[in-house]
């Protein structure tokens, strides 16, 4: 009973968050409510005795990512007078079309799901240690090599690229300085 | 059920009072001991040594008028100490202070509760604490709060890179995470991880102090340059949860080296809660003696030592570590 309840507030929240977010017209609230958001997904994930993931989720996404979000919204000391009023170079037409492939996709998906027959199992069924770190590791490392090695290349390639790029901008300035 | 909810409950509340007080009382220690360092008394008046007057401190601080600046962000503004003091506290959920021990008939574990990832619940919540104080610097709308804040999200997003790397040795050793079996593997001293792992140890203390924005890396409220960073337009309580934060996340760093590094609750002759309290105390006193003794790092020179001589050292000693534990 308390682990519904605990479900459906975190669900209402996380659900609530990233609607308020896109809402907003202040990027430090849009932030703020993204946060919230993602707090309330993690303790969904450790309902789901996926502590390990729900943990990650904190540390990466609210702890370093939204930091460096919040971090350059602060440098550019942007105070959301600007936004909101632009309505974008998209048409509207285009907005709907995507926004109904979005919304098809969402229904295709809670359609598979609640068929699956997956759903009723519950945590007496799980292998003991479930969502504790060897498990995740395991397959990591087993099942899922290849795609993980080829996610750290990617990243990889993203931080060289990102750190070119301020190189290159700096090298210019000190051309314009001389 | 209800006796595991009866049980909790009274932890909880007991380790949060310890934990205020001990705050308040660091206050104190810090207060003397600087003193001290400075060939002066610290605080004398209040009650004997001085001992009252962190209460005295208190009833100030309730006293004073709360100001919000009219360019503040109001909601922000009132949410930002919440944000920074909340985590600070959270974290002592999975620290565990003693051994179990028999109370009424009933086996207690002094642990409110042990996750079987402990440890990174505390990087979790921690690292949400920056919150509190980029929001408090953007939304005072003063230019030095603002500083201190960027600042402060700079600098704590540069150190926990090598605060995460520096306990991995540690982990790759325990081959755990839960913060009990940790203190579990360090039963004789000679297997305490410090000796196990020293250059992760020295690594992990330089983070644990630039995290808690202590002197020699309390660049965001360097007052010469800020005035006082992203406190400066708090006052009052919302400046004194600020303050509770600050020494909260000390303790609790304290705490955290204590049960990876120094052997946790364990040790001859006094119980168990009483070595905990001792190394944590002694490890309050090396951040107050760093305070009194260190100049204050100049920018670069702090950006420099975190991504080019912390973060590589962490680097390398897990990659040793690893080799090691694998031949």
């Amino acid at each position: 009973m308390l682990e519904v309840i605990i479900f459906y507030i975190s669900a209402l929240i996380a659900i609530g968050g990233a609607v308020m977010m896109i809402a907003q017209r202040n990027p430090v609230a849009s932030v703020l409510y993204l946060i919230l958001s993602l707090v309330a997904q993690a303790v969904l994930y450790i309902q789901l005795e996926a502590l390990f993931v729900g943990a990650l989720l904190i540390i990466v996404y609210a702890g370093a990512i939204l930091v460096l979000f919040l971090f350059v919204i602060m440098l550019l000391n942007l105070r959301g007078e600007k936004f909101g009023y632009d309505q974008g170079k998209v048409g509207v037409a285009t907005k709907l079309i995507f926004s109904l492939v979005l919304i098809f996709e969402l229904a295709a998906v809670v359609h598979t799901v609640s068929r699956s027959t997956n759903l009723a199992r519950t945590s007496e069924h799980l292998n003991p240690g479930f969502g504790s770190v060897p498990p995740v590791a395991e397959l990591l490392y087993t099942k899922y090599l290849l795609p993980f090695e080829l996610t750290s290349i990617l990243l990889l390639v993203a931080i060289i690229g990102a750190v070119l790029m301020a190189r290159r901008d700096r090298a210019d300035k000190e051309k314009e300085m001389t | 059920m209800l006796e595991y909810a009866i049980i909790s409950a009274i932890k909880i509340v007991v380790i949060i009072a310890a934990v205020l007080t001990g705050c308040a009382y660091s206050t104190w220690l810090e207060r003397k001991l600087v003193g001290r360092f400075q060939h002066r008394y610290g605080p004398m008046y209040a009650g004997p040594f001085g001992l009252l007057q962190p209460v005295a401190d208190a009833v100030k601080l309730i006293f004073k008028e709360d100001l919000v600046p009219d360019k503040a962000e109001r909601v922000t503004y009132a949410l930002a100490p919440i944000i920074s003091f909340i985590p600070a506290l959270l974290s002592f959920a999975v620290i565990p202070f003693g051994d179990t021990f028999e109370i009424f008939g009933r086996t207690i574990d002094p642990v409110i509760s042990d996750l079987n990832i402990g440890i990174l619940f505390i990087f979790a919540v921690t690292s949400l604490g920056v919150y509190g104080i980029v929001l408090a610097g953007w939304s005072s709308g003063s230019k030095y709060s603002l500083l201190g804040g960027i600042r402060s999200s700079a600098q704590m997003i540069s150190y926990e890179i090598a605060y995460g790397l520096s306990i991995i040795g540690v982990l790759l050793i325990a081959q755990t995470l839960s913060m009990k079996e940790l203190v579990a593997q360090q039963a004789s001293i000679l297997d305490w991880f410090i000796f196990r792992q020293p250059v992760g140890f020295v690594i992990f203390v330089n983070c644990a102090v630039a995290e808690t924005n202590r002197a020699p890396f309390d660049l965001p409220e360097a007052e010469s340059e800020l005035v006082a960073g992203y406190h400066t337009e708090y006052s009052s309580m919302r400046f004194a949860m600020f303050f509770i934060g600050e020494y909260a996340n000390m303790i609790a760093a304290g705490c955290v080296v204590t049960t990876l590094f120094l052997g946790g609750w364990q040790g001859p002759f006094l119980p168990p809660v009483i070595w905990f309290v001792i190394k944590v105390a002694l490890f309050m006193c090396f951040y107050i003696w760093l305070r009194a003794t260190l100049p204050r790092f100049r920018y670069d020179q702090l950006m420099n030592f975190g991504w080019k001589v912390l973060f590589p050292l962490a680097l390398v000693n897990t990659m040793v570590t690893a080799w090691i534990k694998l031949y």
